[in-house]
C-alpha cells in the first residue's frame, strides 16, 4: 500500500477525516470504490482493541542495579515496569486533565489548603487484599520518611496533615497548591498495600498486570491481574520489558519482531528506520530541555548583561536540527513549553543575535578573558558537540567561550550544581508549580542556577494557591517573562522522546507526559495480529 | 606422594595465596575510585542530607581496612553481603549469572576447540598449499575483527537479510534447553570466530614443530598416511602448548566477554559487573572481580597440571 493511501487510510479509521472525503481522496489514488470500503472497514476493525497475545517492549535506561521500590524510580525501566504494576491516585491524560485511577473524585477548600480524594471501593491488589484509604495515607507518609529517599519528597513535604475516614483521604497543606491533584500522578506515588513499609520493592499493586518475573537489568514479565477494576484497559494477556541498552540491539530486536516497541530511538538513524516495513517512528514532544546553566551569584555570570550576551549568543535552532536531529523544538530560555498547561504562547521567542550579544557584552564589562563552559557526553546526549555550536556561534559576537569537557563520571556531583557554567538536562513536570519550585525558587535544593528573585518567588506562591485559571496563567507568564530576562538558564532546546514501534501495535498515542505514552503504552496498547 | 599430586597441591596454595593478594588489590582500587557510592545512586537528585543519609545508612564511615576484612570473613563464609544499590543477595544473583556465562562458554567453547584444533591439524597436513592459507586467511580475518563489529555484523545478516536467529540473547529460568541454544546461537558465532585463530594457529605451530623430528620422519618412511602421522604420532607429543591456548581461550571466554555480553543483551557477569560499577556498587564489583580472578588463576593451574600430566617424561620422573 502507497504511503498515502495508508496516511489517510489511518486518519479514516481514527474519524479524523469524513467517509466522504477518504472515498475522494483514495479514488484520486486510483483505488476502486470497493477496495477503498474494505480498506476502511479493515482499518476501522484494527482500532478496536483486541484482547490477548503477549506484548513486549524493548527498553534502554535498565540495570541490574534497578529495584522495584516506586520511591527510588529514576530511570527509564524502571519507571514503565512500575507504571505496569502501578497505580497512583490520578494519572494525567495527554491532554493535561485528571484521569481518575484510585481516587474517583477530588474536591479542595476555596484556597486549596484542604484536599479530599475519595477512593474507588472494592479495588484489589494483586495479592488479594482491597484498596483502602489507610493504604494511601501510609503510602504518602512513606515518602515523607527522608530515610525512604523518595524521588517524590519535595511533592508530599508540602503536605501538613492527613488523615483517613472510611472512603474519604483529607490532605491539609502548609499553603495552598491548585496543582496537588496533578502531584498525586507522579510515578513514585504508587498506592501499595500499608504503604509498602515492610517491603517497599516487593512490586505489588493495584495496576492492570501483576509481576511474575522480575531480574533487574534484564527482564520483567507481568501477566493481566484478573480482577483488575479497570475493564477499558489492560488488553494483552501477559507483558514483558526487556532491558535492551545497546542501540543497534534494541532497533534490530524491533525489526526483527523480537519486541514490539522500543524507546529512544537514536535521532541519527530516525531517517533510516523510517524506511523499513512494518516499523513506524514517533516522535513525541515532550517537556525534558537540555539547558546551558550559569550560576546568578557567581562572577561573571553575577551580571545580568554578561547573561543575555550568552542568552542572544546561541543558536537555537541549529541545535534542533543538528544536535536533535529535527527532533524537538526551540527553547525559550525558561523551563515551559507548550506540553504544559497555562503555557503563555504570547512570550516571543529568542532568537540569534550576535549584533545585540556583542552590545550586552561590551555592556557587562566582562574582561575579555575565556568564559569557562564545562559539559560531559553524558551531560545529555550531544551535550559536547552542542557546547562547541555555542561556542563558535557565540565567538561570531565576540564572545571567548572555552569549553572544558569534564569526564561523566563524577560529573553530577563535581561539576553540575558546583561549577558556575556547565550542560546539564532536566526531564520535565506534569505541571509549571513543580517545575518552577523544584529548580527556580530561592531555596529549592535544585535551584541549580542559584536564581534568588523576590518576585518571582511571590508570584509562585501567589499561583500556587490560585484555583481562577486565567490568573494563574497570567502569573504564570510574568514568571516565565523574569526567567526569561533575568534568569541564569539557557535553554536552547526541548528534545522529543523519539521512539518506535511494529506496526501491529493498536491503540499508540502521543503522550507528551512521558516516554512510551507515559510509562503506561503495554497497558493502553494492543497486539493485532 | 606421588610428585604430580604434590604438585597440583603445590600450585592450588600458590593460587590461594594469589587470590588472596588479588582480594587486597581488588578491595583497595575499588576503595581509592572518585566519588562514593552515595553520590553515584542519587546522581543528580543528591542533596547533602540525602547523600549523609545514605552514607549512614550504607556504613560508608568506617575506615576502609575494617570493611576489608568485615568482606573477607563474609566471602570466606559464603556471604558476598547485598548490593547496596537494589539490596538483592549478591552471591544468588551471581551465581545465576555465573551460571549463564558457563553456558554461553560451554557453547562457545564445545565448537570452537575441536574446529579449532581440527582447522590446525588440516592446516599442518597442507602446510604452505591452499587448504592452509585458506584455513589462515579465514580465521585470521576474523580475528581481526573487533567483537562488536562481528557482533553488529552476524546481527544483521542472521537477523535482519536472513531472519533465522533473534538478536536479543537473553535467557532466563524456565526456558528448555533448546530454546535456550537457539538464544545463544547469535553471540556463540561471534565468540567461535573471536578464538578460533589464536588456538588453530598455535595447534598449527606446535604440529608443525614437532613434524622436524627424527620419529616422524620414521613413521613416515613407515609408509603411513600423512594424517595418521599427524594423529598417532605428531599430537601427543605437541599438546602441552595446544592444551596452554585452549585454557587461556576458555578464560577469556568466562571473564572477558562483556563487549559480547552487552550487545545481544546477554545476562551474564560481564554486564552485571559493568552496570554495579557504573553505580558504584562497590560489595559487587569487588565480589565479581574475585571471581573472575578464581576463575583465571584456577584455569591456569589447569592448564600447567594438564601440560604436565600431558608430558611423559614429568609423568614418569625416574
Amino acid at each position: 500500500m502507497s504511503n498515502e493511501l495508508n496516511y489517510i487510510v489511518k486518519r479514516a479509521a481514527k474519524g479524523l477525516m469524513s467517509r466522504r472525503e477518504f472515498m475522494g481522496r483514495a479514488s484520486a489514488l486510483g483505488v476502486s470504490a470497493m477496495m477503498a470500503n474494505a480498506l476502511l472497514a479493515s482499518a476501522v476493525r484494527a482500532e478496536e482493541p483486541k484482547k490477548g497475545g503477549l506484548l513486549r517492549a524493548g527498553m534502554a535506561g535498565g540495570e541490574s542495579t534497578n529495584t522495584l521500590d516506586p520511591a527510588l524510580a529514576a530511570s527509564e525501566v524502571p519507571f514503565l515496569v512500575n507504571m505496569t504494576w502501578g497505580e497512583m491516585l490520578v494519572d494525567v491524560t495527554p491532554a493535561g486533565e485528571i484521569d481518575y485511577r484510585l481516587a474517583e473524585e477530588v474536591s479542595s477548600n476555596s484556597d486549596a489548603t484542604e484536599w479530599k480524594f475519595k477512593i474507588r471501593q472494592g479495588v484489589e491488589y494483586h495479592n488479594g487484599k482491597t484498596v483502602t484509604a489507610e493504604d494511601v495515607i501510609a503510602t504518602l507518609k512513606r515518602h515523607t520518611d527522608e530515610k525512604a529517599q523518595s524521588g517524590a519528597l519535595g511533592i508530599v513535604q508540602g503536605i501538613s496533615e492527613m488523615s483517613a475516614s472510611g472512603d474519604m483521604v483529607t490532605l491539609k497543606l502548609a499553603s495552598g497548591n491548585a496543582d496537588l491533584p496533578f502531584l498525586m500522578g507522579d510515578y513514585h506515588l504508587i498506592i501499595q498495600p500499608d504503604g509498602g513499609v515492610a517491603n517497599p520493592a516487593e512490586g505489588i499493586g493495584a495496576g492492570p498486570y501483576k509481576i511474575v518475573e522480575n531480574e533487574p537489568g534484564v527482564r520483567h514479565a507481568f501477566e493481566r491481574h484478573a480482577n483488575y477494576w479497570d475493564q477499558s484497559i489492560a488488553h494483552a494477556d501477559q507483558v514483558e520489558v526487556l532491558v535492551i541498552n545497546d542501540n543497534t540491539a534494541r532497533t534490530a530486536a524491533l525489526q526483527a519482531g523480537q519486541v514490539h516497541m522500543i524507546n529512544r530511538v537514536d535521532p541519527k538513524i530516525v531517517e533510516l528506520l523510517k524506511g523499513v516495513p512494518g516499523v513506524s517512528v514517533e516522535a513525541v514532544a515532550g517537556r525534558g530541555h537540555y539547558v546551558f546553566i550559569m550560576h546568578c551569584d557567581k562572577a561573571p555570570f553575577d551580571n545580568n548583561d554578561l547573561r543575555m550576551a550568552l542568552k542572544l549568543s546561541i543558536n537555537r535552532q541549529e541545535m534542533v536540527d543538528k544536535i536533535l536531529g529535527g527532533l524537538g523544538s526551540v527553547g525559550n530560555d525558561f523551563p515551559i513549553n507548550a506540553a504544559y498547561p497555562l503555557f503563555d504562547s504570547s512570550i516571543p521567542q529568542r532568537e540569534y543575535d550576535p549584533a545585540k550579544a556583542a552590545e550586552h557584552y561590551k555592556a557587562s564589562g566582562h574582561d575579555g578573558s575565556p568564559i569557562v563552559l564545562r559539559t560531559a557526553p553524558g551531560a545529555f546526549p550531544g551535550a559536547v558537540e552542542a557546547a562547541q555550536l555555542f561556542q563558535q556561534s557565540a565567538a561570531a559576537a565576540g564572545i571567548p567561550l572555552e569549553v572544558k569537557v569534564e569526564p561523566d563520571d563524577g560529573y553530577w556531583s563535581d561539576v553540575w550544581n558546583v561549577q558556575p557554567f556547565c550542560a546539564s538536562y532536566w526531564g520535565g513536570r506534569p505541571v509549571q508549580d513543580q517545575m518552577y519550585s523544584t529548580a527556580y525558587l530561592s531555596t529549592a535544593d535544585w535551584n541549580d542556577t542559584k536564581f534568588k528573585n523576590a518576585e518571582f518567588d511571590e508570584l509562585l506562591l501567589k499561583a500556587r494557591a490560585e484555583l481562577d485559571a486565567t490568573k494563574r496563567k497570567e502569573e504564570y507568564s510574568k514568571m516565565a517573562n523574569i526567567l526569561r530576562d533575568e534568569g541564569g538558564l539557557i535553554c536552547p532546546m526541548f528534545n522529543d522522546f523519539v521512539e518506535a514501534k511494529r506496526e501491529e501495535v493498536g491503540g499508540w498515542a502521543q503522550d507528551p507526559n512521558g516516554e512510551l505514552m507515559n510509562g503506561r503504552a503495554l497497558v493502553k496498547c494492543w497486539l493485532n495480529a | 606422594m606421588h610428585p604430580i599430586l604434590k604438585l597440583v597441591v603445590q600450585r592450588i596454595a600458590l593460587g590461594l595465596l594469589l587470590l588472596l593478594a588479588v582480594s587486597v588489590l581488588i578491595y583497595a582500587g575499588t576503595e581509592a575510585l572518585p566519588g562514593d557510592v552515595a553520590q553515584a545512586i542519587l546522581g543528580q537528585s543528591a542533596t547533602p542530607e540525602a547523600l549523609a543519609n545514605l552514607r549512614e545508612s550504607l556504613g560508608l564511615n568506617q575506615p576502609g581496612y575494617i570493611r576489608y576484612f568485615h568482606w573477607l570473613g563474609g566471602v570466606l563464609t559464603g556471604d558476598f553481603g547485598k548490593a547496596l544499590t537494589n539490596g538483592q543477595d549478591i552471591g544468588q544473583a551471581i551465581a545465576q549469572r555465573l551460571g549463564n556465562t558457563l553456558f554461553l562458554a560451554g557453547c562457545a567453547a564445545a565448537i570452537s576447540v575441536p574446529l579449532a584444533i581440527g582447522l590446525g591439524l588440516v592446516a599442518a597436513r597442507y602446510n604452505g598449499r591452499w587448504p592452509d592459507k585458506v584455513i589462515s586467511g579465514i580465521t585470521l580475518s576474523t580475528i581481526s575483527l573487533p567483537e562488536f563489529v562481528a557482533a553488529y555484523f552476524v546481527i544483521y545478516l542472521l537477523t535482519q537479510v536472513f531472519p533465522i536467529f533473534q538478536p536479543v540473547a537473553m535467557v532466563f529460568p524456565g526456558m528448555s534447553f533448546w530454546a535456550k541454544l537457539n538464544a545463544v546461537a547469535l553471540p556463540v558465532i561471534v565468540l567461535v570466530l573471536v578464538v578460533l585463530a589464536h588456538m588453530m594457529r598455535m595447534t598449527r605451530a606446535a604440529i608443525l614443530n614437532v613434524m622436524q623430528s627424527a620419529y616422524i620422519e620414521t613413521a613416515e618412511l613407515k609408509g603411513l598416511s600423512p594424517m595418521r602421522v599427524i594423529w598417532k604420532h605428531a599430537l601427543p607429543n605437541a599438546v602441552a602448548p595446544i592444551i596452554s591456548v585452549v585454557v587461556l581461550n576458555l578464560a577469556y571466554l568466562v571473564v572477558g566477554v562483556v563487549v559480547v555480553e552487552v550487545v545481544f543483551s546477554y545476562n551474564a557477569l560481564g554486564q552485571y559487573l559493568v552496570d554495579h560499577v557504573a553505580k558504584r556498587d562497590l560489595p559487587v564489583v569487588q565480589a565479581v572481580g574475585l571471581i573472575f580472578a578464581a576463575v583465571y588463576i584456577g584455569l591456569n593451574i589447569l592448564a600447567d597440571v594438564l601440560a604436565i600430566v600431558a608430558n611423559p617424561r614429568l609423568r614418569h620422573p625416574k
